[in-house]
């Protein structure tokens, strides 16, 4: 058979080099907004904390209108949204089959991962600041409504424990969805771990005295929970608590999900 | 150009693809062949990096996949147009990849104009596309980047009429100006009219390969004579396998100079004598995959 090789004939272009990791993450962020889901998901963020900031201002008793008293109410919304944003960004590349276009453009799927981290990261931290402005814009028109004084009781490092909490919320989101790389799988991983874990591990602390001791250095929630309490700056044992129990619940099964992503078939 | 050397993948104790060689050459149009659930599918995820072979490897353009700087400008490639987010819209699933190749904007306007998407239609959602404007999609997404080798699986699946023929008048052009094409295919008669060489697999095995000229010479002849009896008593007297075609003419394996000589010496009048493709390839692929296929020997 004839076979020669014909060389391929177009214009000539600046030589190939891969993408830059800052381009990825600006496909990624791209990639969260611009579907229906996404969208709404991340604007739910804003409605909600909304609702939540004017539930306070009808419903909480004239004593508790405090700025804390805000915050403590969009904490929910932002600890539930947040993270099944970080988990759809990775699973739906496997629930949608996205990863298929995804994963040939970029065979390297750590730098994916990575990409996806970190505009989830950067979205996490915009959305808990513009959560934190609509409280404080409910903290000033409750205050102008029912006439009660004026309290701002969250100060700024502690507003910035609030925004590191939400954060860690949102990669325990990212791990499970790396981990799992199913969504419905990964958000009920993650409400168990939100909603039924604490549970368990109190009634461990309170009818066990040995796990007592223990459990700020096995419960991340726990050991979580100070950032939340808007009780002035944390101690280096309680910051120490944070990061070996992120390191037991964060990092080693984000280890292990990566290596299973970088492994995993995609079809 | 794309260099498949004794691929292989195993589910547990099954064995998907097995030990699988071919080269796809430039300026060719390669036809992938076989029946569903053949590995076709897989043997093509394997060459871009997307299911890690058992044993085996492939190169496409002298690197494997996964070596490739930036693979979308070398290599366009589409597996299933349906594998995209439904709630996002053509023209955004093409900025994704216009944007993650790093070429500019003017590229989209380009890429639906080619693949012949409306504006209006490039702005509603994937979930709202009939498969051939998936198909179209996909296709704009593998040629964005101008790559020279690509690797289609199934592409035609989904497009009417007209639109199978302007893909195959696409992806003619490609090869013709040097470029790679290798696209998968189990509706015979596309693959007969486009490719220039054929691979064709069956339950992870190849069956049969090589140009398409040459494989459907293999078919055998079709003789045909007043005495037929004599005839077959002539050919089989030269040890030649002989068999009635459904018809009423002779089929062998033999070419048909030899064929003539034989009828000749015989003092037989042949009333026809021909290569054995007037069925097309079709023919040769239900009887290549008889043995293997999954609903066992074609009638």
């Amino acid at each position: 058979m004839t076979t020669t090789a014909i060389p391929y004939v177009r214009p000539p272009r600046p030589a190939v080099h891969p993408a830059p990791l800052s381009r990825l993450i600006r496909v990624e962020r791209r990639k969260m907004f611009n579907t229906r889901s996404g969208f709404w998901l991340i604007a739910s963020i804003v409605i909600a904390t909304a609702l939540a900031t004017i539930a306070v201002i009808l419903f909480a008793p004239d004593s508790e209108l405090t700025y804390s008293t805000y915050i403590q109410a969009i904490r929910l919304p932002i600890a539930v949204i947040l993270p099944i944003i970080a988990i759809l960004s990775v699973t739906s590349e496997w629930s949608q089959r996205t990863g298929l276009t995804t994963f040939t453009l970029v065979p390297r799927r750590r730098r994916i991962i990575a990409a996806k981290a970190i505009s989830s990261v950067a979205i996490g931290v915009l959305a808990v600041l513009v959560a934190l402005a609509i409280g404080a814009l409910g903290n000033l028109a409750g205050a102008g409504i029912t006439g009660t004084p004026l309290v701002w009781n969250a100060s700024p490092l502690e507003c910035l424990h609030f925004v590191v909490g939400s954060i860690l919320n949102l990669m325990i989101g990212f791990m499970l969805g790396v981990l799992i790389r199913a969504s419905i799988g990964a958000v009920v991983a993650y409400f168990l771990y939100q909603f039924l874990l604490p549970g368990i591990l109190g009634l461990l602390a309170s009818s066990q005295n040995w796990f007592q001791d223990l459990q700020p250095w096995i419960d991340l929630q726990y050991a979580q929970s100070r950032l939340h309490l808007f009780d002035g700056p944390l101690t280096g044992e309680q910051w120490a608590n944070i990061a070996v129990t992120g390191a037991i619940w964060l990092l080693i099964p984000l280890t292990i999900g990566l290596r299973f992503v970088v492994r995993s078939e995609v079809k | 150009m794309i260099i498949v050397e004794r691929l292989t993948k195993k589910y547990g104790g099954f064995t998907a693809v097995d030990d699988v060689s071919f080269v796809a050459r430039p300026g060719r149009v390669t036809g992938f062949l076989g029946p569903n659930g053949a590995g076709k599918s897989t043997t093509m995820r394997m060459m871009v990096a997307l299911t890690a072979p058992t044993s085996g490897s492939a190169t496409v353009l002298g690197r494997r996949f996964a070596d490739l700087p930036n693979p979308g400008l070398e290599v366009g490639v589409l597996l299933d147009a349906s594998a995209q987010h439904a709630g996002r819209t053509g023209r955004e699933i093409l900025a994704i990849a216009q944007q993650t190749l790093g070429l500019p904007v003017a590229r989209l306007r380009e890429m639906t104009d080619l693949v012949s998407l409306t504006d209006a239609e490039a702005d509603r959602r994937v979930g709202n596309y009939s498969l051939g404007m998936r198909q179209r999609l996909g296709i704009a997404t593998a040629l964005i980047g101008d790559p020279e080798v690509l690797i289609l699986d199934e592409p035609a699946n989904g497009l009417d009429p007209a639109g199978i023929r302007w893909m195959r008048d696409l992806l003619r052009g490609h090869a013709d100006r040097g470029g790679t094409v290798l696209l998968s295919s189990h509706l015979l008669n596309e693959i007969e009219v486009i490719a220039d060489d054929i691979v064709m697999i069956g339950n992870g095995r190849i069956v049969s390969q090589g140009a398409k000229t040459d494989l459907l010479h293999a078919a055998g002849t079709v003789v045909r004579a007043e005495d037929l009896n004599a005839l077959d008593r002539a050919l089989a007297a030269w040890g030649l396998e002989v068999r009635p075609s459904e018809d009423g003419a002779l089929h062998t394996d033999a070419d048909a100079v030899l064929v003539g000589k034989v009828a000749l010496n015989a003092g037989i009048a042949l009333t026809e004598l021909r290569a054995a493709h007037g069925a097309g390839l079709e023919e040769m692929f239900l009887e290549l995959t008889a043995g293997t296929q999954r609903e066992g020997a074609a009638a």
